[in-house]
C-alpha cells in the first residue's frame, strides 16, 4: 500500500548515517542543528538570568563572559549559518531545479561529518572551561591573554566554515549544471537564487577565517606577534580580516531567509511575485555589496576617517537591494488573496522586524550615531532583529511550509499558529527594549549594570522566557505529527514550483522523470479566477 | 562500453554533463583556494610595507639558487601533468601513466628540496616558535618575515603533499586502464589542482626570495 519514498526505503543506522541523499543529508543536518541551537539557548538562558538583576549575583563576571561568548559562537556558527542552507537548501534545491541529487553527493555527506566534527570539538571547548572572548574572538586578547579555550573552540569553527565552503561550492556548481531542461536562469524560484547568491559567499568569503583562524592560532601557539602590538603586529589587521568574513557571513543568514519569504509571499498571497528580476538580482547584489562593508564594524577601532566614510556609504548602499525585496513583498500582497497559514504568518513576522533591524542598521552605519552606540545593547538589539527576528522567523516559516513534504505529514495549524504568535510577541519583548538600553548607554557584555536600567531588563529576560515557549511547542507538534500527523498530499498549499509535482514524502531521485520546464516561476492565479481541479 | 556508462554517477544525465560539473566544481574550489592564500598574501604585504628594510634583511638568509631549482621544478611538473590529461584524452593508458609518474617525481623532488631548505633554517635557527635566534633592533620584524614564509610556504608543501596522495591514486587507477577518451574527466580535474599549486608557488618565489 505505501508508496516506497525517501524515508521507507531503508531503514537502520547505517542507512542514514552513509545515505548521500541529499534529502537525508538535510534531515541529518536538521538534527545536529536543531542539539546546538538549543545548546547555544541554554547559555542564552543563562545571560538573561544574570541579567534580571543590577548586581552581577548568578555568576561571576569570568562565567558570564564564557556564557555570552558561547552563545554566540553555537548560534553563529553552528546554528545559523548552516540553518537555512543545509537544511532547506540541502532538502529543496535539487528538487527545485527538477535535478536527482546535489552535484556531488559524497561531498554533500562529507560536509556534515566536517559540520559534526567540528560541532563536537566546539561542544567538546565549552564543556572543557568554554572561550571568554566574545564570538569576534578579537586579538590580542585572544592570541596573548586569555586563558580559556580559544584554540579548541577557533578549531571548532574552522571545521565549521570548512563544512559551509562544501556545501556552497556544491550548490553553486549544482544549480549552474544540473538544472532540469526548460529551467532557465529567470525561471529559478527566488529561493535558488537566494541560496545562488549565499554560496558565492560561502565560498569566496569562509577560506579567510579560515587562513585568520590559522594565524590567530600561531601567534597563540607559537608566541610570534602578528596581532599583538607588544611584537610588532597589528590588531586592526586581525579586525579586519575577521570582518571581511563574518560581515558577509551576516548575508549567509540573511539572504536564504529572503529567499524563503519570497516562496511563502507568492504562494500565501496567490498571486505572482512582483518584481521577480528585481528580487533576483537583489540577492546578488547584496552578496557583492556585502564584501564591501566590513570596517563598519570598526569605526571606533582607530581606522582612518576617510576609510571609515567610504564603508559608511557603502554600508548604506545595502539598504537599496534589501528595501527592493521588501517594497516588492508588500506589493505583491496588494490586491492578492491572502491566506493567513502558519508559514504566511512568519512572513509577516520576517517583513516587520527585518525592517526595524534594517533601518536601525543605518543608524549603525552613521559614523556620528555609530560612536553613540557602538558596543552598547542598541547593537545587541540591531543584530537580533535581523538573525532572530529575520533568518530564525523565515527558517521557522519555510520549515512550516516544507513539512509536509519533509515530513509527509500535516502539523497541527492551530498550534502552529499560537505559537508563531507566541514567538512575535515573545521576541519582541526580549528585543525591542534591548534598543531603548542601548540608546540609553548600556553597554553590552557586562554582568552587571546601574539600577535604573533594571526595569527594561526584566522586560527582556521575561520576553526570552516566552520566546522560549515558542521554540519548544513547535518543536513538540512537529515530532509528533511525523506519527500522528495527517498524511499530506503532494501539495496541501496548491503552490507552483517543481517540489511540488512530485509526491509527499518523495521518492528518493525526486522524480520518476526529469520534469520539463515550460513556463515562469510562481504563475499564480487569483483565488476568484481560480479553477478548481479535482 | 557497460564501463562508460557505469562511470556516470546516478545524479547526472550524461557523461558530458558530469564532465562539466566535475570541471567547474574545481574552478569553484580554487576560487575558494584563492581566498585563502589571498588572506595571506594580504598580510605579508602589509607588514612587508611596514617593515620593508627588517623584509629585505631576512630575504637573504633564504637559498635564492634553491627556490629558482624549485621553480623549474614545478614547472616542470606542471608540463608532464598537462601532458598526462592529454594522454588521458587520447587513450594512451602507458603514457598517462608514465607522465603521472613523472609529476609524481618531480614533487617530491620539489618537496625533498623544501625539505632541505626547512632544515637549513632550522640550523641557522630561524625557525619561530622553535628555535628563532636573531639580533638587533629588528629582530622583532625579522622574526615575522619567517613567519609567514613558513606559513606561505608550509601551506603550499601541505597542498604539495595532498597533490601528491592524490597522484598516487590516479597512479594506480592508470594502471588499471580506468581513463581513456570516454572517462578522462578526473584526470582534468587533478590537473586544474597541481597546475593551481604551481601557480601558487609562481607567486610566492619573487615574494618571498626575489624582492630584495
Amino acid at each position: 500500500m505505501t508508496r516506497t519514498n525517501y524515508l521507507n526505503v531503508q531503514y537502520g543506522v547505517r542507512s542514514w548515517l552513509l545515505t548521500t541523499d541529499h534529502k537525508r543529508i538535510a534531515l541529518l543536518y536538521l538534527a545536529a542543528i536543531t542539539l546546538f541551537f538549543f545548546i547555544g539557548g541554554a547559555f542564552a538562558v543563562m545571560v538573561r538570568l544574570e541579567l534580571v538583576t543590577p548586581q552581577g549575583d548568578l555568576v561571576e563576571a569570568e562565567t558570564y563572559n564564557k556564557m555570552f561568548t558561547m552563545h554566540g559562537v553555537m548560534m553563529v556558527f553552528f546554528f545559523l549559518i548552516p540553518s537555512t542552507p543545509a537544511v532547506l537548501g540541502n532538502f529543496l534545491l535539487p528538487m527545485m531545479i527538477g535535478a536527482r541529487d546535489l552535484a556531488f553527493p559524497r561531498i554533500n555527506l562529507l560536509s556534515w561529518y566536517v559540520f559534526v566534527v567540528g560541532g563536537v570539538i566546539g561542544l567538546g571547548a565549552a564543556i572543557s572551561g568554554g572561550v571568554d572572548t566574545g564570538w569576534t574572538f578579537y586579538a590580542p586578547y585572544s592570541s596573548t591573554y586569555t586563558n580559556t579555550a580559544v584554540i579548541t573552540t577557533a578549531l571548532g569553527v574552522f571545521f565549521a566554515g570548512f563544512s559551509s565552503i562544501l556545501t556552497g561550492f556544491n550548490f553553486i556548481v549544482t544549480i549552474h549544471k544540473m538544472r532540469a531542461p526548460g529551467l532557465t536562469w529567470f525561471r529559478l524560484p527566488l529561493f535558488v537564487w537566494a541560496h545562488y547568491a549565499t554560496s558565492v559567499i560561502q565560498v569566496l568569503g569562509t577560506p579567510v577565517i579560515a587562513i585568520t583562524i590559522i594565524l590567530l592560532a600561531m601567534e597563540r601557539v607559537m608566541r610570534v606577534g602578528i596581532f599583538d602590538p607588544k611584537i610588532g603586529g597589528d590588531p586592526v589587521l586581525f579586525q579586519h580580516l575577521f570582518w571581511f568574513y563574518s560581515h558577509p557571513a551576516v548575508y549567509i543568514m540573511v539572504l536564504p531567509a529572503m529567499g524563503i519569504v519570497s516562496e511563502l509571499v507568492t504562494c500565501f498571497s496567490r498571486k505572482k511575485i512582483y518584481g521577480y528580476s528585481f528580487i533576483a538580482m537583489s540577492s546578488v547584489a547584496i552578496a557583492v555589496l556585502g564584501f564591501l562593508v566590513w570596517a563598519h564594524h570598526m569605526f571606533v577601532a582607530g581606522m582612518s576617517l576617510y576609510a571609515s566614510m567610504v564603508f559608511s556609504v557603502l554600508s548604506f548602499l545595502v539598504a537599496i537591494p534589501s528595501a527592493i525585496k521588501v517594497f516588492n513583498w508588500t506589493a505583491t500582497l496588494y490586491r492578492g488573496s491572502i491566506v493567513y497559514q502558519t508559514p504566511m504568518l512568519y512572513a509577516f513576522g520576517f517583513i516587520g522586524l527585518f525592517t526595524i533591524g534594517g533601518l536601525t542598521g543605518l543608524f549603525l552605519a552613521t559614523l556620528a550615531v555609530d560612536v553613540h552606540v557602538h558596543d552598547t545593547y542598541f547593537v545587541v538589539a540591531h543584530f537580533h532583529y535581523i538573525m532572530v527576528g529575520g533568518s530564525v522567523m523565515a527558517y521557522m516559516g519555510g520549515i512550516h511550509y516544507w513539512w509536509p513534504k519533509i515530513s509527509g505529514r500535516l502539523y497541527p495549524e492551530g498550534w502552529a499558529r499560537f505559537s508563531a504568535l507566541v514567538l512575535f510577541v515573545g521576541f519582541n519583548l526580549t528585543f525591542f527594549p534591548q534598543f531603548l538600553l542601548g540608546y540609553l548607554g548600556m553597554p553590552r557584555r557586562y554582568h552587571s549594570y546601574p539600577e535604573e536600567f533594571q526595569v527594561l531588563n526584566v522586560m527582556s529576560s521575561a520576553g526570552a522566557s516566552i520566546l522560549g515557549v515558542g521554540y519548544l511547542v513547535p518543536m513538540v507538534y512537529l515530532v509528533w505529527s511525523m506519527r500522528y500527523g495527517k498524511p499530506a498530499p503532494a501539495n496541501p498549499w496548491s503552490a507552483k514550483g517543481l517540489e511540488w509535482n512530485t509526491p509527499s514524502p518523495p521518492p528518493t531521485f525526486n522524480f520518476d522523470q526529469t520534469p520539463v520546464v515550460t513556463e515562469d516561476a510562481y504563475v499564480y492565479q487569483k483565488a476568484d479566477e481560480e479553477v478548481p481541479v479535482g | 562500453m557497460a564501463d562508460h556508462a557505469s562511470a556516470v554517477a546516478h545524479q547526472f544525465d550524461d557523461m558530458e554533463q558530469q564532465l562539466d560539473a566535475s570541471t567547474f566544481g574545481m574552478w569553484v574550489f580554487l576560487a575558494q583556494e584563492v581566498m585563502f592564500f589571498g588572506g595571506l598574501f594580504l598580510a605579508y604585504t602589509i607588514y612587508r610595507g611596514a617593515y620593508p628594510d627588517a623584509f629585505r634583511e631576512a630575504s637573504h638568509h633564504l637559498d635564492l639558487r634553491l627556490g629558482a631549482l624549485n621553480t623549474v621544478v614545478l614547472i616542470g611538473s606542471s608540463l608532464t601533468m598537462a601532458l598526462a590529461v592529454r594522454a588521458a584524452q587520447l587513450s594512451r593508458s602507458r603514457a598517462l601513466a608514465g607522465f603521472l609518474v613523472a609529476t609524481l617525481v618531480l614533487g617530491t623532488v620539489f618537496l625533498a628540496v623544501k625539505a632541505f631548505e626547512y632544515h637549513h633554517k632550522y640550523v641557522e635557527q630561524h625557525i619561530p616558535g622553535l628555535n628563532f635566534h636573531a639580533e638587533g633592533p629588528l629582530a622583532g620584524p625579522v622574526q615575522m618575515f619567517f613567519v609567514f614564509y613558513f606559513a606561505m610556504t608550509g601551506m603550499h608543501a601541505l597542498h604539495m603533499i595532498v597533490g601528491a596522495g592524490l597522484l598516487v591514486y590516479f597512479i594506480v587507477k592508470a594502471r588499471r586502464g580506468r581513463y581513456s577518451a570516454h572517462y578522462y574527466g578526473p584526470v582534468e580535474v587533478m590537473g586544474l589542482y597541481w597546475h593551481f599549486v604551481d601557480i601558487v608557488w609562481i607567486f610566492l618565489f619573487p615574494l618571498l626570495y626575489l624582492i630584495r
